[in-house]
């Protein structure tokens, strides 16, 4: 009897739309929310993440509607975010169905806004992201979606974040999105000895081995991916089975 | 028969309200004390901060009837800070009084551990209750809560373990209880919340 590690497909959302971006070539339509959600709960999904990468108002209008459309055909968790700066908007989100929320680039500009939702939702709530690079010696955290950088140890950052009521760290390395080279155990193992909440490592996964290490070497609680996930040649109940074999405690569904 | 699920103001309310009438039971929210009185069966689910969920039910007058709908004998399931509320105390929030249904007091989980414990996790069942019935040994069920009942000194029917023996499951009588969160918990987490409207028909 041990704590499973928890598999979680993230989705990107775009206009009520599932996207994926490829380079050079913009946004790639990968599917309905709704559709893609129901077949990971099926496939043994441990919870979902759902991010809004809309630019528009009206974009942020249709993600809400994304959340209600699929929570209410969910039976695990559901994590949503995405461009989050205030209560109120933490607040409809879980109003339409989410359990947590996960925020990034506000709180780094005013942590206080961990500690009101921590507050106000309960830290089991509250998904502290963080966008990582390596940086010489140490680990920078990034806003913006990586583009901008703050000057911020990601180490201290995620202590202050905790401390402020933080249940949970979606890490993400910035070196290693969409690279397909692994993730990044060592940065994932830095921070989660850092933290006394459950880390959940983000980026770079590729095969199946990339999550074993994560698991084993990189100390994750949970391991999120987006892309490898969307196409049908990996699925989650293989990779548990894998995972299972090697001694990774997971859920496995009947 | 209705179940009433009780609205103190701040739990996620629509997804147990959802699971328990795909089960085909008939709901209504319970923002009342009327509407305590006149239920047949209660669910209680919490989510957040003790003193919060305490203090939710005593603004809108909740205490009473719900104590004595749990004198009544009315079925009442509780689901995760439902659970802890349900006990005198929790270290949570020292010196605010819970329901005192049951005796004992909610500690947090040991520093030892990452908390909250947030994720699948299976129980040690420890004496034969109806909320599992029909369940296999080796079910999964959702967690997210940093603190718990500790094992011993509850009716608990099942224990779960993340760095100390916590109630995951505990009956007593028309008391039923849950530490983790059977709407999330997929098709194991359905057959609990089958099991309770079973037991209340």
């Amino acid at each position: 009897m041990t704590l499973a590690r928890r598999i979680i497909p993230c989705l990107d959302v775009d206009a009520g739309r599932v996207v994926k971006g490829i380079e050079f070539e913009g946004l790639r339509d990968m599917g309905d929310p709704a559709e893609l959600a129901a077949r990971y709960n099926r496939e043994g999904a441990d919870e979902l993440v759902f991010l809004d990468i809309s630019a528009t108002n009206e974009g942020r209008e249709t993600f809400l509607e994304t959340i209600r459309r699929v929570a209410s055909q969910l039976n695990i968790p559901l994590t949503a975010g995405g461009g989050i700066r205030s209560m109120e908007q933490g607040r409809a989100v879980l109003r339409a169905g989410a359990d947590k929320v996960t925020v990034n680039t506000a709180a780094i500009k005013r942590p206080d806004l961990i500690s009101e939702l921590a507050q106000q939702f309960g830290a089991q709530a509250v998904v502290l992201s963080i966008d990582v690079k390596r940086n010489g010696a140490g680990w920078e955290a990034y806003t913006r979606g990586g583009r901008d950088a703050t000057g911020i140890d990601a180490e201290k950052w995620a202590r202050e974040a905790v401390k402020r009521g933080a249940g949970e760290i979606l890490l993400t390395s910035i070196d290693r999105d969409g690279t397909c080279t692994g993730f990044d155990c060592e940065l994932t193992a830095t921070i989660s000895k850092a933290v006394s909440v459950p880390v959940i490592a983000s980026g770079g996964a590729s095969t199946f081995d990339d999550f074993y290490e994560v698991f084993d070497q990189g100390r994750a609680d949970a391991a999120l991916a987006a892309s490898i996930f969307h196409q049908e040649t990996r699925s989650i109940a293989a990779l548990k089975g894998f995972l299972n074999e090697r001694r990774i405690p997971v859920r496995l569904s009947k | 028969m209705k179940i009433s699920i009780v609205d103190y103001g701040a739990g996620n309310l629509p997804s147990v309200e959802r699971a328990l009438r795909k089960l085909g039971a008939e709901t209504q929210l319970a923002t009342e004390a009327s509407h305590i009185r006149s239920a047949k069966a209660i669910v209680f689910p919490g989510v957040g901060h003790f003193s919060a969920f305490v203090n939710g039910l005593r603004e809108r007058n909740l205490v009473a009837p719900l104590r004595k709908a749990f004198d009544d004998g009315v079925p009442i399931l509780g689901i995760c800070l439902g659970l802890q509320a349900m006990f005198e105390t929790s270290e949570e929030a020292p010196g605010e009084p819970g329901l005192g249904f049951l005796t004992g007091d909610v500690r947090a989980l040991p520093a030892n551990v990452k908390s909250p414990h947030i994720g699948w996790n299976q129980l040690r069942e420890v004496s034969k209750g109806a909320l599992l019935r029909g369940l296999p040994d080796d079910a999964f069920f959702y967690f997210a809560h940093s603190f718990a009942a500790p094992a011993e000194t509850s009716p608990t029917v099942a224990a779960c373990d993340h760095g100390m023996a916590f109630a995951a499951v505990v009956e007593q009588k028309n008391l039923l209880a849950v530490q983790f969160h059977p709407e999330k918990s997929g098709e194991a987490g359905a057959q609990v919340l089958s099991n309770f409207v079973e037991a209340v028909q």
